[in-house]
Parts: structure tokens; sequence; C-alpha cells
């Protein structure tokens, strides 16, 4: 670890999609008009598939070294360098960050294809693949980086790409405000994020060794253990509740997950790309990346742990009322999530980081299905108003399906290798409860799901009539790229079995060097026999079968009311899924509202009192120059006035004295010279 | 030179010659007149140069010089007082002084 390999390529990774983006908004617009579509498409999909090509060669380049030897690094420049922070811009490459630069590309890729097809029609389709390669480009700085900052750069990059593409059509009002919600929501994780970059560094700085690289972070980590920290808390925990934080705001945990279901006003292929399978994954990969820190720090593991399972419960069943068929998948978005941060609160990382993959293959692939109904259907995004889609759309059903029973942990789909793994790890390492909360979801989720595959391809077509006359299935890069989603949704899982099937774990493998440092906190304390998994596994599985019959008798053979369900003790729990919880509302009255209320207050108090203040003054002003003004016209002017008039008056005298007449000058000059003269004798005498 | 002739009798032929060049200059009105009691007034002075250097043994000849310069500078000065007085003639058709009040501030 302590010698990486340098490698010059892994630039390229990076630099191809920031290229893309600089031919698509600089020269866009002109090669749309000139060349067409078809060449965006090239341009915009060719740098992402470059990327995936190039990250394929890294990969097969690792896998020539020795697992313990897995660390690539390209150090391209010096960034900075103050006082005692020193940071390059480097890209850092180990088997984490080569998994999520594989996602990132390899997923990303697909969503590119995808978006050439769904978004042909939009006339900004140059300015769309120009925030995509961005992004792209954002997100892999964000895993390739070798520091804290640089990943911070990443990490901010995603957050405005994410904003602008949520606001993508910007003519409609809602659209904007759902990306200004997202970015502000953001931007306290960002604030919390930055503040533990802060304490990070100033801890190290005190033990002497200020750094922000990652690497050597995780060699120097140790030294900080016995900082006092602040708040009331060590320093370690600080660093890591806070980076928890930033990471709620980016992964859309509990309490900030709220900017996400309203994210879905971006076209669909961003909703997949970005807020399903990498943007959002961001705070899983940086909890992960910095491992060593976490697990340093029980009591943030436990939050981290609680927050996971309260929000993977939380928001599947918040998911169960949802009509609006990408909001559904927000909310499944929102509780995978919180299965990932489970998994890392109770110290599965490569748990975490498993489900992170096959929810990227199995949530893509849901997401773009959806955008496929809803490419189908002219814009309808209600699912009550569709039904039947089964035989008009049998590519998009069955990829569907296949997602569909991924995310619900049937096996052998990609979705139960993970997300089993996630619930036996809560079990035989964490406290119950949060076993308990995980598997609860696990049935709200195959609840909610079957809900929305029923509501959608199900049943009578519920839509009009034209609608129904322009079904047709998804074109061919949209139906490819399903294809494969689903292809990977069913065999993605394949990588890492069940221990009570097999050993045969080469994910495991791969990333062990990443996962290298003790995990010593107290929910670890005792590991659960393999054998008790099988037992766990089949229990899961009578969880989701539950959550099956539950959804096929409201939804399908309609043998039980789902109306009457919902109407369950009064209706409460039905008006609170459906109202989330009222979070929104909590948010606008706890936050919104007296934020508007004070820049009413401020602006009322800047117009009468601080205004006020400065006509005072500029009438006070006014008041003394026009004193000034008068004492200047009648005491100064005066004077000179006088002086003027006084000499005009004598010139006017003493002119009479110049006669003209020759004699009298003559007489004159007699008169002096008799007058000197006397005065002369007077003076001698 | 006649005994009892002193340099008084000088000094006060020169006394009466200047104030009669005197009078004649502040009284006449002619400007021909005018220039003719300056003329009076230069030779009262020339008379008081060679006089007092005659009575004077040690200034030499220096009176004498003078008095000659002083002629000379008289001839010029008369004819570019004549000149001056001729243009004002042609400019005014006469050469009185009193009418002539142009000068006047």
């Amino acid at each position: 670890m302590l010698n990486p390999l340098p490698v010059a390529f892994i630039r390229w990774i990076v630099v191809l999609p920031l290229l893309g983006a600089a031919i698509n908004f600089l020269a866009g617009a002109a090669l749309q008009k000139r060349f067409g579509r078809t060449a965006i498409s090239l341009v915009g999909c060719g740098v992402v598939v470059g990327s995936f090509v190039i990250a394929v060669g890294a990969l097969a380049g690792m896998l020539q070294l020795a697992p313990a030897q897995r660390f690539m690094l390209d150090d391209l420049w010096r960034w900075f360098d103050v006082g005692p922070l020193r940071l390059d811009i480097a890209l850092w490459l180990d088997p984490l960050s080569m998994l999520m630069v594989l996602i990132v590309t390899g997923v990303g890729g697909l969503i590119h294809i995808y978006s050439t097809a769904y978004m042909h029609d939009d006339p900004a389709y140059w300015r769309f693949f120009g925030w995509l390669n961005l992004f792209t480009f954002a997100m892999l700085t964000l895993v390739l980086a070798d520091n804290l900052w640089l990943m911070f750069v990443g990490w901010e990059g995603v957050g405005l790409c994410s904003f602008a593409l949520i606001g993508f059509w910007y003519r409609e009002r809602s659209n904007t405000n759902a990306g200004n919600k997202a970015f502000i929501v953001n931007r306290v994780g960002d604030w919390a994020f930055v503040i533990a970059l802060y304490a990070l560094f100033s801890g190290l700085r005190a033990v002497g060794h200020p750094t922000l690289v990652i690497r050597e972070l995780a060699r120097y980590a140790p030294l900080i253990a016995d900082h006092p920290g602040y708040l009331g808390m060590s320093l370690v925990t600080f660093v890591t509740l806070f980076l928890f934080l930033g990471a709620t705001g980016k992964s859309a945990q509990i309490p900030l997950h709220v900017w996400l279901p309203d994210a879905m006003a971006g076209p669909t292929p961003v909703s997949a790309l970005i807020h399903a399978a990498t943007m959002v994954t961001a705070g899983i990969y940086m909890v992960s990346r910095l491992n060593f820190l976490f697990s340093m720090a029980p009591a943030t593991l436990e939050v981290i742990a609680l927050v996971g399972a309260a929000t993977a419960l939380f928001a599947a069943t918040i998911g169960i009322t949802q009509t609006d068929i990408k909001r559904v998948l927000a909310y499944s978005t929102i509780s995978q999530l919180g299965y990932m941060f489970a998994a890392l609160g109770v110290g599965a990382y490569d748990f975490a980081v498993f489900h992170l993959m096959t929810h990227a293959f199995f949530k893509a692939c849901l997401f773009l299905g959806a955008g496929s109904v809803i490419h189908a259907l002219g814009g309808e995004q209600d699912m009550r108003r569709m039904g039947g889609l089964r035989e008009r759309l049998p590519i998009t059903f069955w990829t569907f399906l296949a997602a569909t029973l991924a995310l619900c942990g049937v096996p052998p789909f990609a979705g139960f290798m993970s997300k089993d793994g996630i619930i036996w790890a809560a079990f035989s390492r964490g406290p119950l409860f949060i076993w308990a909360l995980l598997l609860t979801g696990a049935g709200v989720t195959v609840f909610y799901m079957f809900r929305q595959v029923y509501m959608t391809f199900f049943g009578d077509f519920r839509g009009t009539h034209e609608q129904e006359h322009h079904l047709h299935e998804a074109p061919w890069p949209m139906a490819s790229v399903l294809v494969i989603l689903g292809t990977l949704s069913v065999v993605g899982g394949f990588v890492m079995l069940p221990k009570f099937v097999s050993d045969f774990a080469p994910f495991a493998r791969f990333l062990d060097p990443v996962f290298t440092a003790p995990a010593t906190h107290s929910l670890m304390a005792t590991e659960f026999h393999a054998h008790l998994e099988v037992y766990f596994a089949l229990l899961a599985l009578a969880v989701v079968a539950v959550g099956w019959i539950l959804a096929d008798a409201c939804y399908r053979t309609g043998s039980l009311d789902a109306a009457s369900l919902s109407g369950f003790a009064d209706g409460i729990f039905y008006r609170l899924s459906l109202n989330k919880y009222y979070v929104d509302e909590l948010y606008d009255r706890a936050v919104v509202r007296p934020y508007l209320f004070a820049t009413r207050a401020l602006a009322w108090f800047d117009l009468r009192i601080i205004d006020g203040i400065v006509n005072l003054a500029a009438t006070l002003t006014v008041f003394a120059s026009w004193l000034s003004g008068l004492l200047d016209r009648y005491v100064v002017d005066g004077l000179v006035n006088l002086a003027a008039d006084a000499t005009l008056a004598a010139g006017g005298r003493l002119r009479r004295v110049q006669t003209g007449s020759v004699n009298a000058y003559l007489y004159g000059i007699l008169a002096a010279v008799m007058l000197i003269l006397v005065i002369r004798a007077m003076v001698r005498a | 030179m006649p005994a009892g002739l002193t340099l008084n009798h000088f000094v006060i032929l020169s006394l009466a010659l200047f104030l009669l060049g005197s009078i004649c200059v502040l009284t006449r009105r002619n400007a021909i007149g005018i220039l003719l009691g300056i003329e009076l007034i230069l030779n009262a002075a020339n008379i008081n140069y060679v006089a007092f250097a005659f009575f004077n043994p040690a200034a030499h000849y220096d009176g004498q010089v003078f008095a000659i310069f002083v002629i000379m500078l008289a001839a010029a000065e008369a004819v570019i007082g004549l000149a001056i007085v001729l243009a004002i003639y042609n400019h005014l058709r006469t050469i009185d002084v009193a009418a002539n009040e142009t000068l006047k501030g």
C-alpha cells in the first residue's frame, strides 16, 4: 500500500468525459445544427464508453497484481501548497474505486446510450449530453480522488450537475424548484462535510501529520484516536458524525432525504443515472472509502446503522401509497440506500458496496423501464392511468420484472445475494431492532414493487384512447440497454454467493485489501454461526412471500380491497404514508417559513430603518451644504467683491489725474521736484 | 577773462536761463515754442558744466566735453521733436498742445 504503482493512463478515464462535456457545451449547438443529433450522440456516448474501455483495461492490469499490491496512482500535478497542507491533483485507483469507476462508466454508458433515444426529440439534446458528460466527469473525480479535498470537488460537481439536470426542463417552475431544493438540501450536507474535513485536518496537524490524502490518513488515523475533539465527543466521533451528515445529504437519508423524490422532475435517464445508480451512492462510497476512520468510532456506526435501518423502512412505507411511477422508485432508492447504510453501520462494508453495485444494476433497469413506459404513454407518469402494458411492451415488462425480483431479493437474482447478506449481517453483528427494521422493510419493498408491477403491466389499460393507440415498445437503443441491465439484475449477484451455498466470493476477495481496518466496534461482539444463515434466508423469503401475496391479492386478483385496507384505523396510516409523514410540511413550518419570515422582516428593517438612517444622513448633508453655501455666497464672496469694488472705485478717481495735457504733466513734474527739494531742505535742517 | 568775474555770475546766468526756459515750456501752447524752451534749459545746463569745469582745476576739460555731448544730444532731440510736431500737424492740423488731449486717461 505504501508504494502504489504509478500509472499514467488513469487520467484518461476522467479526462474523456470532461472532453465530451467541453465539446458538447462549446460546440454542441453548432454540431447539432450542422451534423444532426448523431454527432452529439457519438461524442456524448463515445467518451463514456471510451472511459469504460480504459477502466476495463485498468481492471485487467490490476488483476495481474498480487491482491495486496492492487493500488495504482496517477499523480498529475501539485494542486496547492498552503502552510502544512500539500495536495496533488492525483487519481487513486484501488479495488474500491475500480469498482465504482466500472459502475459509473458502465451503467452510466448504458444510460447515455438509452438517452439517445429517450431524449431524441428534445431541442436541447446537446445541452443534455453536455451535463451528462460533465456529471460523469465529476462522479469519476469523486471516486478516483486521492485526497478528500479533490473528492469534495467531485462531490460538489455532481451536486451541481444534479441541480442542472433536475431543472433540465427549466420552463416549468416546479422543475426548477425541485432543482433548487436538491441543491439547498445538499448544501446542508456539504457544510457538514467541510466541517469534518477541517476538524480532521486540525487533529492530524496536532499530531504532526497534516494530510488529507486518503492513503496517508489510513496510516495516521490511529494517532488521533485519543484527541479530545469537540462538543463533548472524541475527535474521531465528531469527524465521522459530520462526514455521515454529509453522506445523508448526498445519499438522501433521514433527515435530508426530502430532495430525492422531488428530483424525479428531471428526465428519466437522469433519475436512473444520478438519483439511483451513481450520485446518491457517493455517501456509501465515502463511508466505505474511510472505513478505517469509521471503524474507530463505534458511536457513529451505531448512528449510521440506526439511521440507515430507519430510513429503509420509513421510505419503503411511503412507497406503498405513491401513485407516480417514478416517485415509487425514488422512495425505493432511499430505502435501498438505507439498507446500504445499515450494512455500513454494522461494519459489513463489503455487503454495502455489493448492494451498491447490484442496486445500480436493477434500479437503473427499473428507472429506465419506467422511462420506457412514460415514453410509450407520451409523458404519463401516474400509475392509475396505466395498466395492461404487459403485452404491448414485452421487453420492458420482462426486464422490469427481472429488476423487480432482484430488488425484492428473490433468489437467485442479484438483489438476493446482496440484500440478504445485509439482513444477515444486521442480525449477526448488530442489535436486533436493526435487523427487525430491515426485515420488515424487505416485506414492504416487495409489496410496493409488486403493486407497481401490477398497476403498470397487469389488468386493463386505464389511459386515454389516444395513448392506447400510440403505445409502442421502446426503440432499440432503449430496449437493448434494458435487456443488458435486466440480465445484470439476474446474474450480477453471482460474484458473491451466500456462505451457506458456497464460499465462492471473488467480489469480497477483490475488495478485501480496502477493508483492512480491524472492525473493533461493539456491534460486532459475536459472529453467529454461518449455519444459522440459511434459516434466516428462509425467513426473509417468507417475508418476501407475504409481501407478494398481499400485493397480488390487492392489485391483481382483487381478493383484498386496497381501499378498505387504506381505511384501516381511520386511514391514519394511509394519510401518513401518502403525505410522506408530513416531513416536507414539517420542514416548511420549521425552516422554510421562518426563513421567509426572517427575510421579510430583514427586508422591512432594511427598507425602513437602514434606508431611513441613510436618508436622514443625506438630508443632513443637504442642509449642511445649504448653510455652507450661504456662508460662501455672503461672507467669502462679499470679501472678494469688496476688494474688487474698492480697486474699481480708486481707479475711477485716479484716472482723472491723467489729463492728456502735456502742460499739466510738466506742472506736475515741477511741483514734485520743488516738493522734493523742500522736503530735503527740511530734512537737512 | 575780465577780473571780478566769479563762478556766482555764471551760476546766476544759468539759473536765469533755466527759469526762462522753464517758463517758456510751461506757458507756451505752441509745440515748437516748447521745443525752444527745452533748448534754453539745455543751454543753461551747458553753462553750468563749462563754468564749474573752468573754476575747478582738478576737472581738466570734463565739463567742456559734456557740454559738447549735450549740444549733440539737443540737436538729435530737436530733430525727433520737430518730426513729432510735423506728424501731429499732419494728423490734427494744429500744433496746439492744449487742443491735443488724446492722451487723456
